[in-house]
């Protein structure tokens, strides 16, 4: 039996129809009902959702084997696990966005807010830019507007936010997708069934062109 | 002795002293501190950056021990042709993984330091699936040679970043990042493909190696995989052969170990809990002409195992009054723990007190 982490939302519902095409379905999952975990024996899957941002905990600490993370969450907690396949979906960017015509002149300590402090942290640090990390919990968008920040390091999708709000993408950090990821332990002990369904995964895959 | 008042990790400490003896590692017990220095010198080697330092009174740094295997290392003599080995059990300070604060660490394990051979590189991964059998028998020792990979990365003639980095990228199983890491970097196409390949270097040794029979070509690899195959060859021969995988993405860093290294993982602890390897060229960083061996087992993480939790803590609550006669008590006190049962003698209910069954002190069952 194969324990599968969720993430909860969109993606995750995307993710799970993935699954279900690549023949791991488990019709309990669309049931109305309050059960947390659903299982389908005959497939040796559980499925259980979990907050987008808790699923790399799960997988790390072996409740579950396998689950769907986005890179995001992977760059900035850097779990002990293995990154099996990217599934190419839920694809973003992380990026740095400041207010129009900001200019970084690099005379002063660049104020940066963000909630992924360890990402832009790597980000500055690998182009030895000294800065000042804020670390928000939501609602990034409104730092530089309110002069908290010079410039915010957030997730950007279709940049709407952004628009709306006066602001601009000045660079691009990371490009973020969602990933399969496994226990390593797991995967010592249950090395055929995770190879099986990451294979079956793989053909679910949409390439860009 | 009743086995089971011990815990997991005492049980372990206890058959593995005997296990190491046995084969003639002799104990080793260190300061719980250090010169900093020490530490300094081989940053990278360390599991975690981090290390709890204070002042002695003579104002020197010292470090709460955070590794074991540089402490012996400079306890060591560097005579050639000798062979040192020895074991401990003792507690390192690390920042841990997952909560990103200090944490005590309870770690057994041996080392031999000295004129290494076919026959000690054996002796210790030998050492370290009896070591694993000991606490459970359901285990995976899964092997890799630094070596190998070494000599391949070095065929790119890329920088260390990009070597690091890969490793990386292989001990994450990440191929789609390495294919773009490989493309960035403008690694030649026929270069990459090997390189990719070891991401799907694991299994059954003989799959493993023949697979990688293939790839070798110069003489720096095809030495290393001779070794790689001679060790998997004795180790065939041993009660733990069917437990013994190849896997690459059990790599270490390459500024330290140079040869085998190997990672051990029970079913139920979602981590490793054995780790281990060949790390001669710490050695030459340290001024040592010698190599050196060894592996650590992380007793800390056996106690998630087989947690069935008892229903109670003791089969008998005596309950006496001040006023009762304290010697009647002590009769019944020894009747009771002599008919092998356990025993809490107390004036009031703990609250906290788990038990099977009262008792007030003339032996009625309530």
């Amino acid at each position: 039996m194969l324990n599968i982490a969720l993430p909860k939302g969109r993606l995750g519902e995307k993710v799970y129809s993935m699954f279900e095409r690549a023949g791991y379905e488990c019709p309990s999952i669309h049931e109305n009902n309050r059960k947390l975990i659903f299982e389908n024996k005959e497939k040796g899957v559980r499925y259980f959702w979990v907050k987008p941002s808790d699923v790399s905990i799960y997988v790390e600490r072996g409740a579950a084997d396998i689950g769907v993370a986005g890179k995001d969450i992977l760059l900035e907690y850097t779990p002990e696990i293995y990154e099996l396949l990217d599934l190419n979906i839920g694809k973003c960017k992380m990026a740095v966005a400041a207010k129009k015509g900001f200019y970084d002149d690099n005379t002063r300590t660049l104020k940066v807010a963000t909630k992924f402090v360890n990402i832009a942290k790597n980000f500055y640090s690998s182009r030895c830019r000294d800065i000042d990390i804020i670390k928000l919990n939501g609602s990034i968008e409104l730092a530089p507007i309110l002069k908290l920040s010079d410039v915010i390091v957030d997730i950007v999708e279709t940049g709407t936010t952004l628009k709306e709000n006066d602001l601009e993408v000045v660079e691009t950090v990371v490009p973020i997708s969602a990933r399969l990821i496994s226990n390593k332990s797991s995967f010592k002990f249950k090395t055929q069934e995770i190879e099986k369904i990451v294979e079956s995964m793989k053909a679910q895959v949409k390439t860009d062109d | 002795m009743r086995e089971d008042i011990l815990k997991n990790e005492e049980k372990a400490v206890f058959a593995l002293r005997g296990l190491y003896k046995q084969y003639g590692y002799l104990p080793f017990k260190m300061s719980k501190f250090e010169p900093y220095d020490l530490y300094v010198k081989n940053k990278d080697f360390l599991v975690s950056d981090s290390v709890i330092t204070f002042n002695d009174t003579n104002g020197d740094l010292l470090a709460l021990k955070p590794d074991v295997t540089l402490s012996i290392i400079k306890n060591t003599t560097d005579t050639p042709g000798v062979k040192e080995k020895v074991y401990y059990n003792e507690n390192v300070y690390r920042v841990s993984g997952s909560t990103h604060r200090f944490k005590e660490i309870m770690q057994t394990g041996l080392e031999c330091i000295g004129d290494v051979d076919l026959y000690d590189v054996f002796e210790v991964i030998f050492l370290a699936a009896k070591s694993l059998d000991t606490v459970t028998s359901d285990f995976a020792l899964d092997l890799s040679h630094m070596g190998i990979f070494k000599a391949f990365l070095d065929n790119t003639g890329k920088d260390d970043v990009f070597k690091k980095e890969f490793i990386r990228l292989v001990s994450e199983k990440n191929r789609h990042e390495a294919e773009k890491l490989l493309k960035d970097y403008n690694v030649d196409p026929e270069k990459s493909m090997q390189l990719l390949s070891f991401i799907d270097l694991y299994g059954a040794p003989d799959k493993v190696l023949s697979k990688l029979e293939v790839l070798v070509e110069t003489d720096r690899e095809k030495e290393a995989l001779k070794e790689l195959s001679d060790i998997c060859k004795l180790l065939s021969k041993t009660q733990y052969a069917d437990r013994i995988r190849i896997d690459f993405s059990v790599i270490n860093d390459m500024n330290y170990y140079n040869g085998i290294v190997f990672k051990g993982f029970l079913k139920g602890i979602p981590e490793g809990v054995l780790a281990g390897g060949q790390y001669d060229a710490l050695m030459e960083r340290m001024g040592r002409r010698s190599g050196a061996l060894g592996f650590a087992l992380y007793l800390d993480l056996l106690e998630d195992l087989n947690t069935d939790t008892k229903t109670w803590d003791v089969d008998v609550l005596l309950l006496y009054k001040e006023s009762d006669d304290i010697a009647k008590v002590l009769d019944r006190v020894m009747a009771l723990t002599e008919s092998g049962l356990t025993v809490s003698a107390q004036k009031v209910i703990p609250e906290k007190l788990r038990y099977k069954m009262t008792e007030n002190f003339y032996g009625e069952v309530k």
